[in-house]
């Protein structure tokens, strides 16, 4: 039985009712007790927790430094393409956005990985957009040898795809897949996603499990915090990463925690509010705690201050310098992102950061010869 | 004296190179553990830019560097990673590692077993990271590897000496030195260790998390010297009840005895 299958058990209401009975005394049963359940999570985001989110930083530094030490990753993402057959209300990218598309010729791509590369970087994020025909297997076929000859460890953030597309990726030198869910509210993601693949809900929800048939070596997962109740969104993804643990034990997990944010498309009345910095600490550190082993990642959507500050609470991974419309890193341009980053300080100076909160910047943490 | 293969090691704490804060801390903590065999990760050394800040560090001190296969997750990955140490740093020593369990990175046995024999045959030291399983230890010394490396609790997990009992076995049939390599969070852990017997110790997350890695690095030296001092004293036997001296055989000390 495929994971997802179990998180269709799994009721919304129910879980958004529980979170909101919780007590106090249901966040400190959380807090002491050694190995802490999706129930525990439950209490860990309620707003009963959010009076003991100092409590709950100690705990995820201190699990956090026992099982990564004092090291942090680095990586940088690669938007290949802004084309897009899908229409998404809150994305930059929807394919009804009067927007100059792009897509990287082969000379381009080659380009911007010697740009990313002499920033030190060795780890690569690689957006793809969702365009399945424009940008799909044949010219991932093209492309990721290319980059493979200059990055060691590639992610990808691509449609989902089939176990074989997959396993052919895995072949061809990527490592990681990430596919965020955006929301597990199954209403509500009709209400954003309208038109295109991607208006299949069961098939997404899916992809977790058909990367772990595919025997990557990390299985990206996330919400995009704002589309539905965070709250409860949240709790989704924490089962859906300890289920996916469970069982496709060789591959990591990874989970992010992208809020939503501006774009040039219009905002959309349907959105919810997001965590505030406040709500996103508890997040992060609740998720640490229930799950020690995961790799939590946080980009440069969020501000200088935020970063400074959470980082050393719970996070392993982070991006630096990151452009988010295609050919961003040879010729930097304005016009054609999928959001606005908020941070913008350049590798170099986010190592020095990095080195000041007193961790171990990470560059290269695999071998080619492992892919 | 501790020998491995043909080196002899006055320390017998050996340490790692992961998780420190900067690369002067964990220089300074190496410095102050007197550990004369340092583990670090291949994966970890920098292979494509530039040169390796950690490695020209550990160049400095004097100490021989044990890469190791962390990463691999089978038999040809680890075996790979081996002889690409062998090529960047000039040694044929290696610590086997091998877990594809991403969760609480536990060693896989047959696996391992598989790339010792073939490292040995291609003229490696092997120096294989295990579970607590005597059966095992045995198998890799028959294939020839120089020491056994079997975890007191998951890798920095700090959990301490959960294996003993299997340790204890171990450290009875092995005729290679034994390497208590994963789990010891507490200098008096790593005291409690060498009382048994064990040979060594390799100790990286409670230095290297420690508030204070340095002094940390110097109190683990202190209480494995001290441990190995007390396992060659001869430790007294233990009782469960008080015993008076000999009150069955005291008339064998009569004269009128013979």
């Amino acid at each position: 039985m495929h994971v997802a299958d179990s998180l269709k058990s799994l009721s919304w209401d129910d879980i958004s009712l529980s979170i909101a009975a919780k007590r106090a005394s249901d966040v400190e049963k959380a807090l002491t007790i050694s190995k802490p359940d999706l129930n525990d999570f439950l209490a860990l985001v309620s707003p009963a927790a959010e009076l003991y989110v100092e409590d709950m930083a100690r705990k995820s530094v201190h699990l956090t430094r026992e099982r990564f030490g004092n090291t942090v990753s680095f990586f940088i993402p690669l938007y290949l393409s802004n084309v897009c057959a899908n229409e998404c209300t809150y994305c930059g990218f929807t394919m009804s956005n009067r927007i100059k598309r792009k897509t990287l010729t082969l000379e381009e791509v080659a380009l911007e990985a010697r740009a990313i590369q002499q920033m030190g970087i060795n780890s690569l994020l690689i957006v793809t957009g969702e365009h399945e025909k424009k940008v799909g297997m044949e010219y991932f076929r093209q492309v990721i040898p290319i980059l493979k000859s200059y990055f060691d460890y590639l992610t990808m953030e691509v449609q989902p795809l089939t176990t074989q597309d997959y396993t052919e990726l895995r072949t061809l030198g990527v490592n990681a897949i990430l596919v965020y869910q955006e929301t597990y509210h199954t209403r509500r993601y009709s209400l954003f996603h309208q038109r295109g693949n991607k208006t299949d809900f069961a098939f997404r929800l899916d992809t977790a499990d058909r990367i772990g048939e595919a025997k990557m070596d990390k299985i990206g997962l996330g919400a995009l915090l704002g589309l539905s109740d965070w709250r409860t969104d949240s709790v989704f993804v924490a089962a859906h990463a300890h289920a996916i643990q469970q069982q496709y034990w060789r591959s990591r997990v990874s989970i992010a925690f992208p809020r939503i944010q501006p774009c040039t498309g219009d905002l959309d009345d349907n959105l919810m509010k997001g965590p505030t910095d406040r709500q996103l600490v508890q997040l992060i550190c609740a998720h640490r705690i229930v799950n020690p082993h995961a790799e939590l990642t946080l980009s440069t959507r969020e501000s200088a201050n935020f970063r400074n500050n959470v980082i050393p609470l719970g996070i392993t991974h982070i991006s630096a310098a990151s452009q988010t419309q295609p050919g961003g890193y040879g010729q930097p341009a304005n016009t054609l992102k999928q959001f606005d980053t908020d941070d913008g300080r350049s590798v170099a100076q986010m190592k020095r950061v990095i080195h000041q909160l007193g961790l171990d910047p990470v560059f290269t943490d695999w071998l080619p010869g492992f892919s | 004296m501790l020998t491995i293969a043909n080196k002899t090691f006055t320390s017998r704490l050996f340490t790692g190179t992961g998780k420190f804060r900067c690369v002067d801390s964990m220089f300074k903590a190496i410095q102050a553990s007197g550990s004369q065999l340092v583990t670090l990760a291949m994966k970890r050394v920098e292979h494509v830019s530039k040169p390796d800040e950690t490695l020209a560090r550990l160049r400095q001190l004097p100490i021989e560097l044990l890469p190791n296969t962390s990463g691999a997750t089978n038999a040809k990955q680890a075996i790979y990673a081996a002889n690409l140490a062998r090529a960047v740093l000039d040694t044929h020593w290696v610590k086997l590692e091998i877990h594809p369990d991403q969760r609480y990175l536990l060693p896989d046995p047959m696996e391992t077993l598989i790339a010792a024999e073939q490292l040995v045959k291609e003229g490696f030291v092997v120096l294989p990271y295990c579970g607590a399983d005597p059966v095992l230890c045995k198998r890799l010394e028959e294939v020839g590897c120089a020491a056994v490396m079997p975890l007191a609790a998951p890798i920095g997990s700090n959990r301490g000496l959960l294996t003993k009992e299997f340790l204890r076995i171990i450290i009875e049939q092995a005729n290679i030195p034994v390497i208590v390599d994963a789990g010891i969070g507490k200098p008096s852990e790593a005291m409690a260790a060498m009382e048994m017997g064990v040979d060594a110790i390799l100790v990286n997350t409670a230095i290297a998390t420690a508030h204070d890695p340095i002094r940390m690095a110097a109190v683990f030296a202190q209480s494995i010297k001290t441990g190995r001092d007390a396992f060659e004293a001869g430790l007294p036997r233990t009782h469960l009840t008080a015993l008076a001296s000999s009150p069955l055989t005291q008339f064998l000390s009569d004269p009128a005895c013979t």
